[in-house]
C-alpha cells in the first residue's frame, strides 16, 4: 500500500477562521456610526460639540448595558422581553429607599437596583430551565407582571428629583476627563464581558447551547444551570440599569423603560449576535446600541421628525436580520469549498 | 495483548437492559460484556437497537429495566456527563457538532486546557487538536469553524473528542461509514495503541471485512435482543450474517444483462472553479454508469452540479438532447432528474415529519389531487416502499427522528424512488444499510435500469461499483481520468486510475 499526500487547495483560509465574520461585522458598524456622525455633523456643526458627543455616549450607555445581559441569554438561543419592565421597578424600588430613607448611601441604592433585578432574572431562569416553558412565554408574562406591580405600588406618584440625592444624580451626569462616568461603568462591563465570554469554559458553554441544543446534551453541558445564570446577569444589569437611569434622569413613573426590551434586543441584532443564538460578541452588541441612538440623536441634530426615528431602527434590525442569514449561506458555501482535512490518500 | 477473556474482570457490563419508546420497543434483552484490552464488535440489521444500546452505555437513555456495571459496580448513569466521568467516551453515529464554534473547541467543549485564573488557553487547545490529527494522520485546521465541515470531517472531530477523553471504554458507532480507506487503517491502528495501553473497545459497522480485521469478539443482536457472542475466529461472514437476519443470505445481488438505449443525460465540459474541471460523459436509458474516485475526488460536486445545487462555472448538460437550466433543482426534477444526496439526515429529510410526508415529499406533484394532497394516497405511498426496502418502523406517521440511521437512509432513497425519475443520480447509496437490505438496494437500482431508467451511482464501497456499473467513470482532484468498461474493470484498475498510478 502506498500512501500520498493529496496537494492542499490554496486561499480561503482566512474565511475559515472563527472570529473572521465578526470582526468585518463589527467594522461595518464602526463604519456605519462614522458615516453617519460625519453626515450630521455636515448639516448640524454642533452636532460635533463635546457635550453633544458626551450625549452621544450616554444615550447608549443604558441600552448597551442591558444589551450585554441580553447578548448571553440570546446566546443560548432564549429571549428576555422583561428587562425595560425590571429597569423600570427597578429605578422606581430605589427611589422609593431614596424618599423613605433619605441618608441611604448611594452604593446601596446600585445593589438594590442589582439584587431586585437578579431575583427577577431567577424567577425567569428557574420557571424556563426547570419547568421548561419557552423563554419567550416566560419574559414576556414577566413583562406584564411587573408593569402590574408596579402600577399598584407607584399608584399614581411620581419620584422626583427632591428625593434622588444630588450624589447619586451625579452619576448620570459628572465626566472624569470628559469621559461621563456613566459610559466608563458600561465600558467596564462591557469590557469584563468581552473578556469572560471568550476566556471561560461556562461562557463557552452559553455558546454551545445556542448553537446546537443536542449536541450540548450528549457533551454533558449543563445547559439548565448555564441558561439560569444567563438570566441571572441579564436581570442584575437590567436592574443596574434602572440605577442608572434614576441618576440620568432623577425621575421615574410608572412607564419608565416601557419598550427598552425591544430597542436593547433590536441593538443586539444589529450588533451581530445571531437571533437563534451560538455566535455573537457583547462589544458588537454595545456597538449596535451605539449606533441606534447615534442614529436617534442625529435625526433629532438634523430636525427630522423622530418618527423616523423607529422606522430606521426597523429597517436597520432587518437589514441586519437579512444581512447575517445571506452572509451566514454564503460563509456556509466558503466553508464547503474550503478543502476541510488534508487526507492522505492510498491504493488499496 | 489482549487479556484473556477467563479470568479478567469485565470493564463494562450490560445485563438484559430493556428500554422502550412508547410503544416502540427499541431494545429487549441488551447484553455485552466489554475487557480490557479487546476490540469487542456490535452487529445487527438496521433497527436492531445497536444505536439504542449505545446511548444506554453513554447516559443519554436510561433503560427501562436491567444492570450496568462499570468495573463491577452498579451504575445509573443521570447524564452524558456521568458516563464520562465514568471513562466512556462515545462517537454517534450522527456528528453531534457545534456549527458556530471551532473544531478545536468541538473536541474539548467543556475540557477546555486552562492557564492561571481558569481562562482557556487557545493556543495548548489547538495543539492538542492537531496533536489527535497527526496520530490520525490527517491535516485539519483546529482553528476553523465546524460550519461547512464535509460529513467525513467530521466523523473525524467526533473521532478526535473521542480519543481526547482518553477513556477506558471506547465505544464507535459506526465511525467508519464516511471514511477513506487510509483513515480507516489509521484509525484501527490507533484503536489498537489504545488497547495495549488497556482501553477496551466496542466497534459498530455494516462492513462486516472491518469487524472481522479489527476485532476480536462479536455480539450479534437481531430485533433489539441478543443473539450470541464469539470470538472472531469461531466465526465466519456468513455464520455473522445468519445470526443478524436469521436466515441464509446472498450478501451480492447478480447484476443482470443490460440494453443501454438512447443517451438521456449528457454532460459537456462542466466545470466548478477549485472543484472540478471539465467533465463529460454520457448516460444511456437502461444503463447504470458508477462515478468512482477517492473521497474528496470531487464525485458528489459534480452531481450537485448536475442537479442544480451547486453553480457550475462552465459546461452544459442535456436530458434528451434539451439543454438543462444549471443552477436551478426545481429545472432539474422537472426534466425528470433524482438526486439522493450523500449528507441524508442533512440534505434529504424533514426531521419533524412522519415517514409518509417525508417519502410523498418528492411527489407531491403526482399525489396532488384538486390542489390538495390526500393523506391516503401518501400512505399508500409510503406503505409501498417502506415494504420494498424493508423498513422498520413501528406507524408510518412516526417522525423519523425516531427511526434507526439505515432506517433513515432508506427513507431518503425511498422518497426519490417513489418519483419515478427517468434519470437517478444516487450518492453513496448503502451507506449504513445493512447487508441484507445492501442486496435488496442493488436488486432496485438493477430493476429500474431494466425498466430503461439510467442511473448515476457514486460510491466509495469499490465491489458495488464493480458488480452494478455498465461503465465506470474515474475522477481524481476533479478530472476526469478514465472510462472503464464494467466487465473489464477490476478493483486494480479503478484504484490505479483513481490514485494516479496509471502506466499511461
Ligand atoms: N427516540 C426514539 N423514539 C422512538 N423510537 C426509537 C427512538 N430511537 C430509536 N427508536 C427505534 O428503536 C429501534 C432501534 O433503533 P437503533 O437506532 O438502536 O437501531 P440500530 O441498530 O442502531 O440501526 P442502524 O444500523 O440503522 O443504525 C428502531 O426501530 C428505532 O425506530
Ligand atoms: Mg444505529
Amino acid at each position: 500500500m502506498t500512501a500520498t499526500l493529496s496537494p492542499p487547495r490554496q486561499g480561503h483560509t482566512r474565511f475559515a477562521r472563527a472570529g473572521f465574520l465578526m470582526r468585518v461585522r463589527e467594522l461595518g458598524i464602526v463604519l456605519a456610526i462614522v458615516l453617519v456622525f460625519v453626515a450630521a455633523t455636515s448639516v448640524n456643526p454642533a452636532f460635533a460639540r463635546l457635550d453633544s458627543v458626551q450625549q452621544l455616549l450616554i444615550g447608549a450607555s443604558i441600552i448597551a448595558l442591558m444589551g450585554v445581559g441580553e447578548t448571553m441569554v440570546i446566546l443560548t438561543r432564549n429571549y428576555d422581553l422583561s428587562i425595560g419592565s425590571i429597569l423600570g421597578l427597578s429605578a422606581y424600588v430605589i427611589g422609593m429607599t431614596f424618599r423613605a430613607h433619605p441618608g441611604t448611601p448611594i452604593v446601596l441604592g446600585f445593589l438594590i437596583g442589582i439584587a431586585l433585578g437578579a431575583a427577577i432574572g431567577a424567577i425567569n431562569g428557574w420557571i424556563t430551565t426547570a419547568l421548561r416553558v419557552p423563554s419567550l412565554v416566560v419574559t414576556l408574562a414577566m413583562l406584564y407582571v411587573i408593569r402590574g406591580v408596579d402600577g399598584v405600588i407607584v399608584n399614581g406618584s411620581i419620584i422626583g428629583s427632591d428625593v434622588v440625592p444630588r450624589s447619586f444624580q451625579a452619576v448620570g451626569f459628572a465626566t472624569l476627563f470628559g469621559i461621563p462616568w456613566m459610559a466608563i461603568i458600561v465600558v467596564v462591563v462591557v469590557a469584563v464581558a468581552a473578556y469572560s465570554l471568550r476566556s471561560f469554559r461556562w461562557a463557552r458553554d452559553l455558546y454551545a447551547i445556542g448553537s446546537s441544543p443536542e449536541a450540548a446534551d450528549l457533551a454533558g453541558i449543563p445547559a439548565g444551570r448555564r441558561v439560569f445564570t444567563a438570566f441571572v446577569v441579564s436581570g442584575a444589569l437590567a436592574g443596574l440599569a434602572g440605577a442608572l437611569f434614576l441618576a440620568l434622569y432623577a425621575q421615574i413613573d410608572v412607564n419608565g423603560g416601557t419598550g427598552y426590551e425591544f430597542l436593547v434586543i433590536a441593538a443586539v441584532v444589529v450588533g451581530g449576535v445571531a437571533i437563534f443564538g451560538g455566535s455573537g460578541t457583547v462589544a458588537g452588541a454595545a456597538l449596535g446600541a451605539f449606533l441606534l441612538n447615534t442614529i436617534n440623536q442625529a435625526l433629532v441634530a438634523t430636525r427630522i421628525s423622530a418618527f423616523w426615528n423607529q422606522a430606521i431602527a426597523g429597517a436597520l434590525l432587518l437589514a441586519a436580520i437579512a444581512f447575517d442569514q445571506w452572509l451566514k449561506s454564503r460563509m456556509t458555501t466558503k466553508l464547503q469549498l474550503e478543502k476541510g482535512a488534508l487526507r492522505e490518500q492510498s491504493s488499496d | 495483548m489482549p487479556v484473556d477473556a477467563s479470568d479478567a474482570r469485565p470493564v463494562l457490563e450490560l445485563e438484559r437492559a430493556t428500554k422502550s419508546f412508547g410503544a416502540v420497543r427499541a431494545i429487549v434483552d441488551g447484553t455485552i460484556t466489554l475487557y480490557r484490552g479487546e476490540a469487542h464488535a456490535l452487529v445487527g440489521e438496521n433497527g436492531a437497537g445497536k444505536s439504542t444500546l449505545v446511548k444506554i452505555l453513554a447516559g443519554v437513555h436510561a433503560p427501562d429495566s436491567g444492570d450496568l456495571r462499570v468495573d463491577g459496580i452498579d451504575v445509573h448513569f443521570r447524564g452524558p456527563a456521568d458516563a464520562r466521568d465514568a471513562g466512556i467516551a462515545v462517537i454517534y453515529q450522527e456528528p453531534t457538532l457545534f456549527p458556530d464554534l471551532t473544531v478545536a473547541e468541538n473536541i474539548f467543549m467543556g475540557r477546555q486546557p486552562v492557564r492561571a485564573g481558569r481562562r482557556i488557553d487557545r493556543r495548548a487547545m489547538n495543539s492538542a487538536a492537531t496533536e489527535i490529527f497527526t496520530r490520525l494522520g490527517v491535516v485539519l485546521d483546529p482553528d476553523r469553524q465546524a460550519r461547512g465541515l464535509s460529513v467525513a470531517d467530521q466523523q473525524l472531530v467526533e473521532i478526535a473528542k473521542a480519543l481526547s477523553l482518553n477513556a477506558q471504554v471506547l465505544v464507535m458507532d459506526e465511525p467508519t461509514a464516511a471514511l477513506t480507506n487510509v483513515e480507516v487503517d489509521r484509525l484501527f491502528g490507533v484503536v489498537s495503541t489504545l488497547r495495549s495501553h488497556g482501553a477496551a473497545v466496542l466497534f459498530i459497522s455494516h462492513r462486516l471485512e472491518e469487524v472481522f480485521e479489527a476485532c476480536q469478539r462479536v455480539t450479534i443482536m437481531r430485533d433489539g435482543a441478543f443473539v450470541r457472542t464469539d470470538p472472531i475466529e469461531m466465526l465466519t461472514v456468513g455464520d455473522v450474517i445468519t445470526a443478524m437476519v436469521g436466515r441464509k443470505l446472498d450478501t451480492m445481488f447478480p447484476k443482470t444483462p443490460s440494453h443501454p438505449g438512447d443517451v438521456v443525460l449528457e454532460v459537456r465540459g462542466l466545470s466548478r472553479t477549485g472543484i472540478f474541471s471539465d467533465i463529460s460523459f454520457q448516460v444511456r436509458r437502461g444503463e447504470l454508469v458508477s462515478l468512482a474516485g477517492l473521497v474528496g475526488a470531487g464525485r458528489s460536486e459534480v452531481a450537485r452540479a448536475i442537479f442544480g445545487i451547486d453553480h457550475a462555472t462552465a459546461g452544459s448538460v442535456t436530458v434528451d438532447g434539451k439543454p438543462l437550466r444549471l443552477g436551478d433543482p426545481l429545472a432539474a426534477m422537472a426534466a425528470g432528474i433524482a438526486l439522493v444526496p450523500e449528507d441524508r439526515r442533512q440534505q434529504g429529510l424533514v426531521m419533524g415529519l412522519g415517514i409518509d410526508r417525508n417519502v410523498g415529499l418528492a411527489s407531491l406533484r403526482r399525489l396532488r389531487r384538486r390542489g390538495l394532497i390526500p393523506r391516503s394516497a401518501e400512505r399508500l405511498l409510503a406503505e409501498d416502499w417502506a415494504r420494498r426496502l424493508q423498513l422498520k418502523f413501528a406507524r408510518l406517521t412516526d417522525t423519523v427522528s425516531t427511526l434507526s440511521g439505515g432506517n433513515q437512509q432508506k427513507v431518503v432513497l425511498g422518497k426519490w424512488l417513489a418519483r419515478d425519475p427517468r434519470i437517478l443520480i444516487v450518492d453513496e447509496p448503502t451507506r449504513g444499510i445493512d447487508v441484507g437490505t445492501k442486496a435488496e438496494v442493488h436488486r432496485m437500482l438493477d430493476d429500474l435500469t431494466s425498466q430503461g431508467i439510467a442511473v448515476l451511482m457514486i460510491s466509495s464501497e469499490l465491489p458495488e461499483v464493480l458488480g452494478m456499473s455498465d461503465r465506470i467513470l474515474v475522477l481524481r482532484e476533479g478530472r476526469l481520468v478514465a472510462e472503464i468498461g464494467g466487465s473489464d474493470a477490476t478493483e486494480t484498475s479503478v484504484m490505479r486510475a483513481a490514485t494516479g498510478q496509471e502506466a499511461a
